[in-house]
């Protein structure tokens, strides 16, 4: 019988929730790494149990933890204790190094910053982890400063796809109010070497070629708080989705406006309809209907909790402008969380599971595509990523 | 035998439990001490020092017999005391976050 396993990053560790196809039961184990921020954690879709999560401190850095077993037991790539000095790991797991060899050319080493002068690129942490869609020991790394890794051997050590840190846009990148962060990596199942990346606030940007060479894939979007609202990059994506069935249609949610393109990337326009607001985080789209997307309103950036104190998944059958509310189960008054832009995931079970993190620390699951909710765990930390397993 | 006090999540990254225990020849050092924790427990590796510029991390502190070292030179022979093991040397991290 198929399962559930739901990996929940959070302020304070990491989760692990399991249960059987029904998604009624769940067991909880953790906290995994308690006291460390956890961004995210994904699991291989080449072996489910690989698992890669972030692990990251304001005092110790970043830490990458790896599974071999679905989360049972963990390590450091190549970090294990040694005590023989022949033989020993490198250790390297964790050294994100920006690449400025002479080979790429023009190494970039600034951006803009927040007051508009030129600031150095400096690693901060990785947000988001995509493991390769055929190897287990292949993965890439989005990371603040907003940059691209690719491992190839396990999580042992780590190389940056440095063609898309070094665009001629980069001098013009600047950080969102959450850094500068790239926080989105989508993989292409149909035409292998390309990939989507979105980065806050600089936009999306895509790749043909493996991640040898970029290019920003922002037209239509509008953004009114840059100088140049349709300029070429400069906009706070933050989320893009597809489905793995149709991978040219990209829907996003933008900082304001929900997004839709059909050209992977080469137009948007926007699909924002009946949305009570279009400012929020996630979006994702159904396992198995390509046209069902899910995002969830919040009131405005500067008050980041749902409208009117609701907390409402919207939904969309018709990819965009036509929204429900989904209310069967979440709170409907004095709810003041916010659900961030990985915390929220769909299982692909034959009638498709959704779920989300809140701030406030709860998961709640829909085993019914979204008609009816309840929280699956409450009372954890700041949920920071939430992904889900589906496993046979 | 230089006696080592590591913050409680390193000691956990580290899977050890007490203070570590290091054989290191004179002068020990900072640098010294740090070089050999890393060869010792790769894992740490980056958590104290930057894994390039060896720079320490801003929030972690460096004490021994009721000093702070943290702004000496990595590089400066440490007391008697710390190179006998009569007291340890302690990484600490900031008390921070309200």
């Amino acid at each position: 019988m198929s399962k559930a396993r739901v990996l929940v990053g959070t302020r304070k560790g990491a989760f692990i929730l399991t249960s059987d196809g029904k998604r009624q039961n769940w067991d909880v184990s953790g906290p995994h790494f308690a006291g460390w921020e956890i961004y995210h954690l994904k699991g291989s879709p080449a072996d489910p149990n690989r698992l890669y999560a972030s692990q990251t401190s304001g005092w110790f850095g970043q830490v990458l933890q790896r599974s071999s077993d679905g989360g049972k037991t963990w390590e450091t790539p190549g970090g294990g204790v040694s005590t023989a000095p022949d033989g020993m790991p490198t250790g390297e797991s964790n050294k994100f190094v920006y690449d400025t060899s002479a080979e790429t050319g023009k190494p970039l080493t600034t951006h803009q910053w927040y007051d508009g002068t030129q600031h150095p690129w400096e690693f901060k942490r990785v947000w988001h982890l995509e493991p390769s869609l055929t190897d287990p020991d292949t993965a890439y790394a989005g990371v603040e400063d907003a940059a691209i890794f690719r491992t190839t051997d396990g999580g042992h050590s780590w190389h940056e796809l440095s063609g898309l840190r070094g665009h001629a846009s980069g001098p013009l990148w600047q950080p969102g109010a959450g850094g500068m962060c790239l926080h989105t990596i989508l993989l292409d199942p149909k035409h292998p070497g390309r990939m989507f990346i979105a980065i806050s606030a600089a936009g999306a940007f895509r790749t043909d070629d493996g991640g040898k060479t970029w290019k920003p894939i922002n037209r239509g979007l509008k953004s009114n708080m840059i100088p140049d609202g349709t300029a070429e990059v400069g906009h706070c994506v933050h989320r893009i989705a597809m489905h793995r069935s149709r991978p040219d249609v990209l829907f996003m949610q933008k900082h304001w406006d929900v997004m839709r393109s059909d050209d992977g990337g080469e137009s948007w326009h926007e699909v924002s309809g009946n949305l009570p607001s279009d400012f929020g985080f996630p979006i994702d789209v159904h396992a198995h209907e390509p046209e069902t997307i899910y995002v969830v309103p919040i009131k405005s950036d500067s008050e980041h909790y749902p409208p009117d104190g609701k907390l409402r998944v919207y939904r969309s059958k018709t990819g965009g402008n036509e929204w429900e509310a989904l209310t069967n189960g979440l709170p409907q008054k004095n709810c003041y969380v916010n659900v961030l832009r990985d915390a929220m995931a769909v299982d692909s079970l034959d009638s498709c599971g959704v779920y989300f993190g809140t701030t406030g620390g709860q998961v709640y699951a829909s085993p019914d595509g979204g008609d009816n909710w309840a929280p699956i765990v409450r009372d954890l930390p700041a949920v920071l990523s939430v992904e889900v397993q589906t496993l046979s | 035998m230089i006696r080592v006090i590591l913050p409680a999540h390193l000691r956990t990254l580290a899977h050890v439990e007490d203070e570590l225990k290091l054989d290191l020849q004179c002068p020990v050092t900072t640098c010294s001490i740090l070089d050999a924790i890393e060869e010792r427990y790769p894992m740490l590796r980056g958590t104290i020092r930057d894994h390039v510029t060896k720079q320490r991390r801003p929030f972690l502190r460096f004490f021994a017999c009721e000093e702070d070292l943290s702004l000496e030179s990595p590089d400066t022979p440490l007391p008697e005391a710390i190179a006998s093991g009569k007291e340890p040397f302690f990484i600490i991290g900031a008390i921070a976050g309200g």
